[in-house]
């Protein structure tokens, strides 16, 4: 049985690795962003209102670890136009939550408003996201992040940075 | 919102001097006038591309579509027939739908409660002694269906004109590059059930329509996903590469890769892959098509655009759904080919990767859609270039005109379709 000031302090540890990883990817730090992945990791946006097989039906992201490398691969040669120059971002996350355990993995809720300023004008962006972080050496990786986008089932503007 | 009849009577722009055989005008892409004037003469005239019969494959099945502006509901009835219904009660006009899909044998207005079949036909409406009771309104109020609807292996095209040529006159040359598409299926089949990405463009509709079989961007608007994935693509679109780009008429055209595909001869290597790969797949085509397969299997999938929103890249199917002068949105989707489980999951990977508002291809088309839509803004110099490659176009064996794989064959046969339709008033 743990301690409930061990869950505290693995609560703690949690959020301020969700926050370093929402900041990653506001300031476009594509090496520490990739660095927090594991080698079975899973990147998935869901597109429509019915959350389906994602190897069955059409996602708005849906990468695996090569894919992620890939994605951050074509970021880094500075010609994915649809982020030259890149989005300027920023994210709050809140209502953290710890929702259950699996294994060494830990599966976390939290919400998040998203703003993104570009030439075109300031979209926001707001939704749910489920972490899957994995426990390794005392550290935290992050194995899942799935976006669940609240106009998930509208037609949405290009979305080509890390969300 | 425009008034299309209004706007159709009109005395409007003289496209004939908007619309030369090397250039058009800027303004095509901006004004709100000829935007209504489009509505008018090529959305509620020509034949246009709604949904696909695997969308609803059961009866009772629906799925709420666009058709130009408006809302279209695509059904099949218990008779197995698909039918394209107005999405508005002939009471008040309310949306009768709201659902984006799902399994009814009726609509009931949330307003006033006037029900209709999913064929159309009023079959309810309560209180009814205030029209004398009932059987008194059926025969004159219903639901309005498209006024004509033909589909092609599935592919459901409608026309809000009550005549005009038929589906397959519109379609021409461009029907057997459908053909080609289905025959990739050991069935002889596609269907489109792996859902949609729709993605919001500040462009006009036309800039996508011309973009879908131009050979000359994908060198340099996809230059930086080539490059990391060391992808054979950009080479079909060189200036040394056997590929050509061809007018199919009607405003349809193609970049034909085939003579790329063919001179490699290998079987699979459209699909980026190679016949040990996909083992199953390759099996049922050989027993599907006997000796017949090996072409099929070399050849690969049409890379074809339909007049006016219709286009099937190999194995992605997009289309174009107009809001406005300087808006649309692109609707995306992987193939799906009926017998062929081995194929359809990499196409929706592959898919999934390369379309929608995240797609490492499309995202940077879509970038250069909505700055060519700013740019045309600018009024100087005025006309957008047509001429690459006119002085090398040549007439193939079918009579089609055909350029390089990087020159503009398809878009002055996109305008000189759109003129066309645009003059006949």
């Amino acid at each position: 049985m743990r301690l409930a000031e061990d869950r505290d302090a693995d609560l703690r540890q949690i959020e301020q690795f969700v926050y370093r990883e929402a900041r990653y990817a506001d300031e476009h730090d594509y090496d520490a962003w990739e660095a927090l992945w594991t080698d079975d990791a899973v990147y998935w946006v869901p597109a429509g209102g019915d959350l389906a097989d994602p190897a069955g039906q059409m996602s708005v992201i849906y990468d695996n670890r090569n894919r992620i490398t890939t994605r951050l691969n074509q970021l880094r040669t500075g010609r994915r136009y649809a982020q030259t120059p890149p989005s300027s971002l920023r994210r709050v996350i809140s209502n953290v939550e710890l929702l259950g355990s699996e294994g060494n993995d830990a599966l976390v809720g939290a919400n998040f408003v998203l703003a993104e300023s570009r030439e075109r004008g300031v979209v926001t962006w707001a939704g749910r996201i489920t972490y899957r972080l994995r426990w390794v050496d005392g550290d935290l990786r992050l194995a899942g992040k799935q976006v669940l986008l609240i106009n998930r089932d509208q037609p949405l503007p290009t979305l080509a940075f890390l969300i | 919102m425009t008034n299309p009849v209004r706007d159709a009577t009109r005395a409007g722009p003289d496209y004939r001097r908007l619309i030369e055989p090397d250039r058009v005008h800027g303004s095509l892409y901006t004004d709100p006038q000829i935007f209504a004037d489009e509505l008018a003469r090529i959305w509620y005239r020509t034949w246009v591309y709604v949904g696909h019969e695997s969308e609803v494959a059961e009866p009772g099945d629906y799925v709420r579509k666009t058709l130009g502006l408006q809302d279209v509901i695509m059904t099949r009835g218990a008779d197995g027939q698909v039918r394209l219904l107005l999405n508005r009660c002939a009471h008040r006009a309310n949306l009768v739908c709201e659902a984006q899909r799902g399994n009814a044998r009726s609509f009931r207005c949330p307003y006033h409660g006037w029900t209709y079949r999913n064929t159309g036909e009023l079959i309810g409406f309560p209180f009814n002694q205030g029209y004398g009771g009932k059987g008194q309104i059926e025969g004159e109020l219903s639901l309005a269906m498209v006024p004509r609807t033909a589909s092609h292996r599935g592919f459901v095209f409608a026309s809000m004109a009550t005549d005009g040529p038929s589906l397959a006159e519109h379609l021409g040359e461009a029907a057997g590059e459908i053909d080609r598409l289905a025959r990739l299926s050991p069935h002889g089949e596609v269907e489109l059930t792996a859902g949609w990405l729709r993605h919001r463009t500040r462009a006009n509709w036309k800039l996508l329509a011309e973009n879908e079989t131009d050979g000359y961007h994908p060198q340099f608007v996809h230059g930086s996903i080539f490059s990391v994935t060391s992808s054979p693509i950009g080479a079909l679109y060189s200036d040394k590469s056997a590929a050509v780009t061809r007018d199919l008429g009607h405003g349809h055209s193609e970049n034909d890769l085939r003579p790329e595909f063919r001179r490699a001869g290998e079987p699979m290597r459209w699909f980026g892959t190679t016949a040990d790969r996909v083992p199953g797949y390759v099996r049922a085509m050989r027993e599907a098509y006997g000796a017949a397969a090996e072409q099929i299997l070399v050849e690969g999938a049409p890379h074809v655009m339909i007049f006016p929103n219709l286009f099937i890249a190999e194995i992605q199917v997009f289309v174009i759904q107009p809001v406005s002068a300087g808006e649309c949105v692109q609707h995306s989707t992987a193939v799906q080919l009926a017998g062929a489980p081995e194929l359809n999951r990499r196409m929706i990977s592959q898919s999934v990767g390369s379309v929608g508002p995240a797609g490492m291809l499309l995202a940077d088309d879509t970038e250069m859609y909505e700055r060519n839509q700013a740019g045309v803004a600018q009024l100087r110099p005025e006309w957008l270039d047509l001429r690459r490659g006119l002085e090398r176009e040549q007439i193939d064996q079918r009579g089609l005109k055909v350029g390089r794989a990087t020159d503009e064959t398809a878009m002055r046969g996109f305008w000189s379709h759109y003129l066309s339709l645009m003059e006949a008033v």
